[in-house]
């Protein structure tokens, strides 16, 4: 969806503060929002591009105007709402202390097993189809009709569009692609830079 | 209002507070959740796991040509060698700065990093202005955090939109011949494992 998370590219955001003496959490209910999320990740109810789905869906005037763990708090109320799981038990238990660092340990990859056939090889010229899809994406709008090459096969992940909206895991292969500034931002950009962006089968075809 | 002013003199709105302490305590009340578990959650990502882990990555691809070549080549793997392994550092990429070429990591739709070598990351790698600008206005950025490269530096510029996470592997300073695994690890900042700096050279005073 075009929501007011896809950032790359806007202006009038003023500098960035690099303030090193700024926490991780700013304030204590931060700590809990961010726990909350990742323990009732474990349940099973939800994946981690619904979740990245749920907070993109909030008012982008809000979005703009929020914090960060406010959209994951919005995030993981939007989840529970539309899940229901606050009135029927989930199937699987809640997250025990001590399971906790086994838990994180092992993680979750999208990485998949499947046998799929790349649709590209690095090397290869390829452009970024326009497409505006209603629900979750992971091709940036900056990207969206510009031309790279594919620097690298990453093999075959799960397909983050389908993803979250419940309907597979179409296993497919992601690349990075490399995209000279110029070819992204016009033939005025000097920064001489190159943007490296991971993208999946389905979001490109052949330049 | 002195009436709407809480004991919490953050900016946060008290009003926040209080609606995740009421979400808690429901969360617990359906089983959904286990407070203690909460606890341990934070006290891994505030005191256990964060960027000392990446520094010690560095310190010994800095030291250790071969183990150098196994980062650039199966980063999981040898980021695996420490231990460094899990949630959100599933599937890494290593991608190294050279004299010719400076990396620089973001994620301009919401705030991926790999935290089992870097932490959760900081409070500008999350907000808008550098999801935004680091796309368009990479040496913008750069000066932002102080840092100013060569015109004729390349600037890659990784935005991980995918479940890839990327270290940067940074240059090994100047006047560090001799030096041990541990007090290079020293030398090496977060900031310059997403890209936003260098290394310090010996010395120099505490960066992030």
């Amino acid at each position: 969806m075009n929501g007011a998370h896809d950032l790359g590219g806007m202006d009038g955001f003023g500098p960035v503060d690099p303030d090193p003496a700024q926490p991780v959490f700013k304030a204590a209910w931060e700590r809990r929002v961010f726990a909350m999320t990742v323990a009732t990740g474990f349940l099973g109810q939800w994946n981690i591009d619904k979740s990245r789905h749920a907070r993109e869906r909030m008012d982008p005037a809000e979005y703009l105007a929020t914090s960060y763990y406010e959209h994951w708090l919005h995030g993981l109320e939007t989840l529970l709402a539309e899940t229901g799981i606050l009135e029927t038990a989930p199937a699987k238990p809640a997250l025990k202390a001590d399971q906790v660092e086994a838990t994180l340990r092992k993680g979750a990859t999208a990485r998949l097993l499947d046998e799929v056939a790349p649709k590209f090889t690095p090397g290869q010229r390829v452009t970024v189809r326009n497409l505006n899809p209603t629900g979750h994406t992971r091709a940036p709008r900056y990207i969206r009709g510009r031309s790279g090459t594919i620097d690298r096969d990453h093999g075959v992940f799960v397909f983050p569009d389908t993803n979250a909206a419940g309907t597979g895991a179409s296993p497919q292969h992601v690349y990075s692609v490399r995209f000279e500034a110029r070819d992204v931002w016009g033939p005025e950009d000097t920064q001489g830079a190159t943007v490296y962006i991971d993208l999946w089968d389905d979001y490109l075809e052949p330049a | 209002m002195p009436g709407d002013h809480g004991h919490d003199h953050s900016d946060v709105p008290s009003d926040l507070a209080l609606r995740v302490k009421a979400l808690e305590s429901l969360l617990v009340e359906k089983g959904l959740v286990d407070p203690a578990a909460l606890d341990v959650l934070i006290d891994t990502y505030e005191t256990k796991v964060g960027p000392r882990n990446g520094a010690k990555v560095v310190a010994r691809a800095w030291s250790d040509p071969a183990y150098k070549a196994r980062l650039l080549s199966q980063a999981g793997k040898a980021i695996a060698e420490f231990g460094f392994t899990g949630r959100q550092g599933e599937d890494m990429i290593a991608v190294e700065n050279t004299d010719t070429t400076h990396n620089m990591v973001v994620c301009t739709l919401c705030s991926c990093y790999p935290w089992p070598v870097l932490g959760l990351p900081p409070v500008w790698y999350k907000a808008a202005p550098y999801r935004a600008r680091a796309v368009r206005d990479p040496r913008g950025v750069l000066k932002d955090f102080g840092v100013t490269l060569p015109k004729s530096t390349e600037i890659r510029v990784w935005d991980s939109t995918a479940e890839l996470r990327y270290l940067v592997l940074p240059q090994r300073p100047a006047g560090t011949d001799g030096l041990s695994e541990d007090e290079l690890a020293n030398l090496v900042t977060r900031d310059s494992m997403i890209g936003t700096g260098l290394a310090k050279t010996p010395g120099q005073g505490g960066a992030p």
